[in-house]
């Protein structure tokens, strides 16, 4: 098990830069974060629909990873229907619970620009590659080499990580101690997890540190990470959503930015 | 192929002035006053008891110390002549533990880690990295995933990465402390080819002599009260030297005397049936079948040793039977005798029911230590089964007198070496007389001494009437405790590929 299986596949987006990936999630997310309404939204959640059918992921794929963020929006939405700022009629009230006019559309807006917002970025990031992300970062974007590749290497250590809980879990039903109350019983397994954790990370630094790592010569890059045609054509098609979203809401008058 | 193109550069050489360290925060020097010249090329074993400061030469030697704020130096130690850490990548350092040398994701970038650190070209790079590999006889595709590798793959694959930042001072740690014996060959072989076309300097620290004594021209054997016990060639040091060595915890070959010997010869006892599985099927995590159709009978008073190669789930049975895991299929029950009213399947008994009926020595200690001292953790068993304060105490001392642990009974149990801790997990398992021992790879990783040690505490408890049941791959292991020894195959078509342990 790891979390650094390197995914597979032919399709082109396999082959962008997963910085251009990660710039096309955050100037999307940038955007629509910028108002709340339902017309922005939906404009950006149908023209990601269509871009879907390019990312690489079958259907079934797709519906699995992108589970969480299908639970969050409505899980979200409906707080807001029942809790969210109370405006215009009331439809039904209990207790603290105002079902209103603008609650009704606020939740709305909500649920659908968490879908937005969340769907393209899980489909983006389903297709990255830790190491090419990590490349990408150091080379392209130039983050300090240290930061970006301790992280990496980090990362590998967390499917250790899942193997020791389960060992941790064992041992203690093991040494009489699992019968207990289940809060108490996780508070002690995660402090022994952290324990490990942190020998296990002083014993990768120094087989890191023995690699040379942290020698004081510039360093090179065996993998190339390169920013093209490709990579402006991913951007350029968040860059479109983006507008376009933003240009209907304000045509419609939907417009709802935050900050005013 | 030639020397111009040999994957190491020239040997270098190591100077030792009075050389001293102290690790931070430690009342004792790990190494003192050692004096000591390796000329270029020469092939050198360490040796030493544990606590000897083997390691910390070597990591000294790596320039992986540290700074002032890790420890203190007297001295001067040199390699080539400069200070070590100025010249990293001229000396490469392999580890003891597989799984913590791995860096990177891809078994390709993972060579290549060093070579960028080192600022070679690209084009270099990669010539580097298809040579290393070739060179420990690792024939995986460069993007081939790193996790996937066995334990003696990723030890090749450090040493590939070692190798392609063409040291001239080549550190091996223990290389194989850790790995089942068909990947100590690999590994093995594959220093011997590189040795075969190099010209570096190397110098192996390890126990169990008889992996390396063929491969190198001198034995330095380090004393535990600081500097230089013996040094010389091979055959001589190990011959004047032998019998220190060796109650050192030093694997010294033909030396098997002092081993412990059973008393007993195997009871017969028709109701000494523990644990009977039929057609038992076992999982790691559910759905993951590892084994099926298993027929086994484990006895009181008696050793049954469970072997196999890497990935045929040993230490899923091992769980599965000291009722940890559930199993997947089949039946697994416990004799009446020894449920003693706790119900058949044991996986159904409650943590407390199983302290005194199983104990399970994990393969690392780490896991099963729960307390903050010694002496707290060897109690916790005797407390969860609500003994009162005083028979707590007189069982946690026995237990710190039998093991050897009673000037550490307020130590931190992580701060013990190797050794203490895996009689430690013995001993936390024995506080409670469990009926059954379950135990996997007790002697893995473990000097003479430890192991001399946990083979005559074995054969005590079977002598006394409980039963064992081992996971090893150790051979010797195997023929000193075992009554009986149950082979699992690789039978289970498909499996995911061979997980470390």
């Amino acid at each position: 098990m790891s979390v650094l299986r390197v995914p597979e596949g032919t399709q082109a987006i396999f082959r962008v830069n997963p910085v251009a990936k990660l710039a096309a999630a955050l100037l999307l997310a940038g955007v629509l974060m910028l108002t709340i309404d339902w017309v922005s939204a939906l404009v950006a959640l149908g023209c990601e629909a269509v871009l879907f059918f390019w990312a690489g992921l079958s259907a079934r794929m797709f519906l699995l990873r992108t589970l969480p963020v299908w639970l969050a929006a409505p899980t979200a939405g409906l707080t807001t229907l029942l809790y969210g700022q109370a405006a215009g009629q009331v439809y039904w009230a209990f207790g603290l619970v105002h079902v209103t006019q603008g609650s009704t559309d606020l939740a709305v807006a909500t649920t659908l620009r968490i879908l937005a917002i969340g769907l393209p970025s899980v489909v983006l990031f389903v297709t990255v590659d830790p190491t090419d992300l990590a490349d990408g970062l150091a080379q392209v974007v130039r983050l300090p080499s240290r930061f970006v590749l301790g992280g990496l290497a980090g990362l590998r250590l967390v499917g250790l990580f899942i193997e020791d809980w389960r060992a941790l879990e064992l041992a203690r039903r093991a040494r009489g101690i699992g019968d207990g109350g289940a809060i108490r019983r996780l508070a002690g397994q995660a402090f022994a997890l952290l324990v490990l954790s942190i020998r296990r990370g002083s014993k990768l630094a120094t087989a890191m540190e023995a690699r040379g790592f942290g020698a004081p010569v510039r360093r090179t890059w065996a993998r190339p990470s390169r920013f093209g045609g490709r990579e402006y054509a991913l951007v350029g098609i968040g860059l479109l959503v983006a507008l376009l979203a933003v240009i209907v809401s304000v045509a419609t008058g939907n417009w709802n930015f935050v900050l005013a | 192929m030639t020397a111009a193109n040999s994957p190491t550069s020239r040997g270098a050489s190591v100077d030792a002035r009075g050389w001293g360290w102290r690790h931070a925060g430690r009342t004792g020097w790990a190494v003192s006053r050692l004096d000591l010249r390796i000329e270029p090329g020469e092939r050198v074993l360490l040796l030493g008891a544990s606590g000897a400061g083997k390691s910390t030469l070597l990591h000294a030697l790596a320039g992986v110390l540290g700074g002032d704020d890790e420890g203190e130096q007297h001295g001067r130690l040199l390699v080539n002549g400069g200070e070590p850490a100025a010249a990293r990548g001229q000396a490469g350092l392999l580890l003891q533990d597989p799984d913590s040398q791995v860096i990177l994701a891809r078994v390709g970038d993972d060579v290549a880690f060093g070579c960028e650190n080192l600022g070679a070209p690209r084009e270099e790079i990669w010539r580097r990295v298809q040579e290393s590999l070739h060179m420990v006889g690792l024939d995986v595709p460069l993007d081939h995933p790193t996790s996937a590798l066995s334990g003696g793959q990723k030890q090749r694959l450090a040493l590939a990465g070692v190798l392609a930042m063409r040291p001239g001072l080549l550190l091996l740690d223990e290389p194989t402390a850790n790995l089942d014996p068909a990947g100590v060959i690999e590994v093995r072989d594959a220093v011997a080819r590189i040795l075969e076309h190099s010209a570096a300097t190397f110098i192996v620290i390890e126990h169990r002599v008889a992996i390396w004594q063929e491969l190198v021209d001198r034995v330095i054997v380090l004393d535990q009260t600081g500097g230089v016990l013996a040094d010389g060639r091979p055959d001589d040091v190990l011959a004047s030297q032998g019998e220190r060595l060796s109650a050192a915890g030093v694997w010294v070959p033909g030396r098997g005397h002092g081993m412990p010997i059973r008393r007993a010869t195997v009871r017969d006892v028709a109701d000494g049936t523990l644990l009977r599985a039929e057609s038992l099927a076992i999982a790691r995590t559910k759905s993951v079948v590892v084994a099926r159709d298993l027929d086994l009978t484990v006895r009181a008073g008696s050793a049954l040793a469970v072997t196999g190669p890497n990935g045929s789930g040993k230490s899923t049975l091992a769980l599965t039977l000291a009722g940890l895991v559930k199993p997947a299929g089949g039946r697994l029950e416990a004799s009446a005798g020894f449920a003693d009213g706790a119900g058949a399947a044991p996986i159904g008994w409650t943590s407390r029911q199983l302290l005194t009926r199983v104990g399970t020595v994990f393969q690392d200690p780490e896991h099963q230590f729960v307390a903050g001292t010694v002496r707290a953790e060897l109690a916790v068993g005797p407390r969860a089964l609500g003994r009162s304060g005083p028979a707590v105490d007189s069982r946690v001392d026995t237990l710190l007198q039998r093991l050897r642990l009673d000037h550490l009974a307020e130590a931190n149990p992580f701060t013990l070496s190797g050794g203490e801790k895996r009689r430690l997990s013995v001993g936390t398992v024995l506080a409670t007389q469990p009926r059954l021992l379950v135990l996997d790879e007790p002697t893995f990783g473990q000097d003479f001494r430890t192991w001399r040690e946990v083979v005559a505490l074995l054969l005590e408890l079977i002598d006394d009437g409980t039963g064992v049941l081992a996971v090893s791959h150790d051979s010797d292991f195997v023929a000193a405790v075992a009554d009986r020894e149950y082979r699992l195959t690789d039978r289970v078509a498909n499996r995911q590929p061979a997980a470390p342990r």
